[in-house]
């Protein structure tokens, strides 16, 4: 705990649900990113994953949205300090897209159109834990928040849920992406608060 | 893999008015190392019951030994900001930890020339960079634009005007969104691409674009200065919630 702040009391606490430390609540959907919006024409879309051999699975428009799609309501936790509880999306579980693919890698990089990049274990994509989606809210998802497809990842500080996805590449040896080298924690869960390397 | 970011205990050293809703608090952090303007902190508060909460603040000031001055927009409703603006006094402590980011920072040794587009309280990071241009003694050319919603709502307006007038190769430009000065030659209305294309750089001089404001504000300008031929690698945006700081 840190020192007090003289004077401070802080939002009337309800016990409401549970937030990661550091964390607040927030009913909007703010947008962090660091340069303009991409835009995608779906005709020309598309997503692969990259062995650490080189093989590439790649999947378009159509395709994609042609997989058995999941629901998930998750809750999203923002490493500038928001959390957003119980929203609704529509995609492909990594699960899907995976099942297929003979890797024997450990990591795996995210890349996305527009040259951004967010790197973690892929154990972290398997098992129900991440998805591409391409629908927020019954709606197709706005560009602002990444349409027309983004990783999905919402046990991890939202960074690591890549907007405008293009692919996923699956490595033997971790590499530090976008944020993770411009000092934000290689893995980043938001429970343990990593926010920052060394957190 | 560096250090951990320590958490620091600031302490208030004086308080600047910029605005009716805005103010600078110019804080003393020991031990500071140094920052890079366009780089942010965090602050977290802590209530005697142990509940504690952070936000994010954009540094306003360049590097300056121990100093460290934030500019604070009282938010209508916001948990942090009316604690900052108006409970924290001169020699409360306050903790914060950083600088946080550097793809949002301006580095003296770069000679792109430089555009910084502002809306509102978005001023904040790019005035840094202002000022670390001076203080780096940089003769790179800058130009400013400045989205603010009437003349009252201009941050550090005395400091902008004498910077346009003193320091050589930095212009400043201003787009008023609600009401315009006495004798403004158009009437109040948002950034538009007519403004950008004649306050800004033109593309093919390959300037460092940054933009930072509102998410609404942020999106029009990136898509207009990408429209205008600019490299998206080359455009660089902080966008603020609405997210109730």
């Amino acid at each position: 705990m840190g020192i007090i702040s003289p004077g401070f009391r802080g939002r009337p606490r309800s016990p409401g649900p549970q937030l990661p430390p550091g964390q607040y609540l927030t009913e909007d959907f703010p947008v962090l990113s660091a340069g303009p919006t991409p835009r995608i024409p779906l005709e020309t879309w598309e997503f692969s994953i990259t062995t650490e051999a080189g093989t590439a699975y790649t999947w378009s428009w159509p395709e994609l949205t042609a997989l058995p799609a999941q629901t998930p309501t998750v809750d999203l936790h923002c490493v500038t300090k928001w959390s957003k509880l119980g929203t609704g999306w529509r995609g492909v579980s990594l699960d899907t897209l995976l099942g297929d693919v003979e890797t024997a890698a450990d990591f795996a990089m995210a890349r996305s159109y527009g040259g951004y990049t967010t790197n973690l274990p892929l154990a972290d994509l398997l098992d129900g834990k991440a998805w591409i989606v391409y629908e927020y809210d019954g709606e197709p998802l706005h560009p602002e928040h990444g349409g027309p497809a983004r990783l999905l990842v919402p046990h991890l500080y939202l960074w690591k849920s890549a907007k405008w996805i293009r692919g996923i590449q699956l490595l033997l040896d971790d590499v530090p992406g976008f944020w993770e080298t411009a000092g934000y924690h290689e893995y980043g869960d938001p429970w343990r608060e990593q926010r920052y390397q060394g957190d | 893999m560096s250090a951990r970011l320590v958490w620091r205990v600031a302490r208030l050293t004086a308080i600047r008015d910029e605005t009716a809703t805005a103010r600078t608090l110019v804080l003393t952090v020991p031990d500071w190392p140094g920052h890079l303007a366009g780089q942010h902190v965090d602050v977290r508060l802590t209530a005697e019951d142990g509940y504690s909460t952070q936000r994010s603040y954009s540094i306003a000031s360049a590097a300056d030994g121990e100093t460290v001055e934030l500019t604070v927009q009282q938010v209508p409703d916001g948990e942090v900001s009316p604690y900052l603006g108006e409970v924290l006094s001169i020699g409360d402590p306050v903790e914060l930890r950083g600088p946080v980011g550097g793809y949002f920072a301006w580095r003296p040794e770069s000679t792109a020339p430089v555009l910084l587009i502002a809306g509102g309280s978005g001023i904040v990071p790019l005035m840094a960079m202002i000022r670390a241009r001076r203080a780096a003694g940089s003769r790179v050319p800058f130009r400013l634009i400045y989205s603010v919603r009437t003349p009252h709502d201009i941050y550090y307006a005395d400091e902008l005007r004498m910077r346009a007038r003193d320091d050589a190769g930095l212009d400043v430009a201003y787009a008023f969104t609600r009401a315009v000065p006495d004798g403004w030659p158009s009437p109040p209305r948002r950034l538009g691409v007519a403004e950008v294309n004649t306050h800004g750089w033109p593309a093919d001089f390959e300037p460092e674009c940054f933009i930072c404001g509102p998410t609404g504000f942020v999106e029009t300008v990136a898509d207009i200065l990408v429209a205008l031929g600019h490299d998206p690698q080359r455009v660089r945006t902080e966008r603020f919630g609405p997210s109730g700081a």
